[in-house]
């Protein structure tokens, strides 16, 4: 039962990535090719938002519903797999218009064949598991 | 209710994403992130010695049910909120005997001069969010398959884990808590990002589309 909520905000998130059609491939293409402000917009508006939101979380040191303070983990600075592994994400995002959260969209709005490209992405994961020793962090 | 059909403008969903991450955190103690689901299928589903899949992800289920709720949220959303098809019948019927004549709202909402790019690349097809003369299973044990589903989602997934995380964790999350890692990551994001679609794509679709 406790995973309920997390299920309702992923369906919520769903929604919002249709609506705000971020998980169209024609939507990544456009904004790749600065024709329209739509996807920056939506970012920068999303990180606004949620900057402030971190902000008002640690000002207020507001609590979550169980009562724990909030715990934020930073992210670890590897400046040269952040690079690279951004580069690598971002080369696959533009083949196929979706990173993750779009790509669960995608299933849902029918594009099945998306569970392929879900599939690939897991054994890219497991591929840099395999060679994660060997690339430069 | 005509408000509900039409999407959304960004100014309305973007803070909605935005909110995820207070969401997530004050209702669950989580960060927002979705690409780490990945690696958690990884350690459910695929047995290994590599340490780096040997862990509790049980502990982690609710990354994954987050995502599944993703697919349910599209499914609900594509079906019984865009204005394509049940609630207008006469793009229904043009839907079901001419894809190419469909209306869709995703692709209407363009900028004029992304279209005409579209054009250029040879892409007639778009009732679709993705193409579906690239994105389609007719295509997937083709050239072009390979290189936009198998060898896209494959750099997506080992890109994603490398860099420590996707648009999600590293852009929203990351960036909202002032991490350079994560401006590093979203810039390379770009990099690729912007090779990809001003080169790998174009040229790719020349071979393939014409």
């Amino acid at each position: 039962m406790k995973l309920i909520k997390f299920l309702i905000l992923g369906i919520c998130f769903g929604i919002i990535m249709v609506k705000s059609e971020a998980f169209s491939w024609f939507r990544i293409h456009e904004m790749f090719h600065f024709q329209s402000f739509h996807m920056y917009g939506l970012l920068g508006s999303a990180i606004a938002t949620g900057m402030v939101s971190v902000w008002l979380i640690k000002k207020f040191n507001i609590k979550s519903i169980s009562g724990d303070s909030i715990l934020i983990k930073p992210k670890e600075l590897k400046w040269k797999a952040n690079l690279l592994g951004g580069i690598i994400f971002g080369l696959g995002w533009g083949l196929t218009g979706a990173c993750p959260g779009p790509i669960y969209t995608l299933i849902g709005t029918g594009v099945t064949v998306f569970i392929v490209v879900l599939f690939a992405a897991v054994m890219g994961t497991f591929i840099y598991g395999a060679l994660k020793k060997r690339l430069p962090h | 209710m005509q408000f509900l059909l039409q999407p959304w403008p960004w100014y309305v969903t973007g803070p909605l994403i935005g909110l995820m991450v207070p969401l997530l955190l004050i209702f669950g103690n989580k960060a927002f992130g979705i690409s780490v689901s990945l690696k958690h299928i990884c350690a459910a589903c695929i047995p290994s010695k590599n340490p780096f899949f040997k862990y509790d992800w049980r502990k982690e289920t609710w990354n994954l049910v987050f995502a599944l709720g993703i697919v349910i949220g599209g499914f609900l959303a594509w079906n019984f909120a865009v204005l394509h098809n049940k609630t207008e019948s006469h793009v229904a019927q043009n839907c079901v005997t001419g894809k190419s004549i469909c209306t869709n709202p995703i692709y209407n909402g363009l900028n004029p001069e992304a279209r005409l790019m579209f054009k250029t690349w040879g892409i007639t097809e778009h009732y679709q969010a993705a193409p579906e003369q690239i994105f389609d299973w007719n295509v997937l044990v083709t050239p072009m398959g390979f290189f936009f589903m198998v060898l896209g989602g494959l750099l997506v997934g080992f890109g994603t884990v490398y860099a420590g995380g996707c648009t999600s964790g590293h852009s929203i999350m990351g960036i909202s808590q002032l991490s350079p890692a994560s401006m590093i990551a979203t810039a390379g994001f770009f990099i690729g990002g912007l090779i990809s679609s001003w080169f790998i794509v174009p040229f790719l679709l020349e071979q393939f589309l014409k």
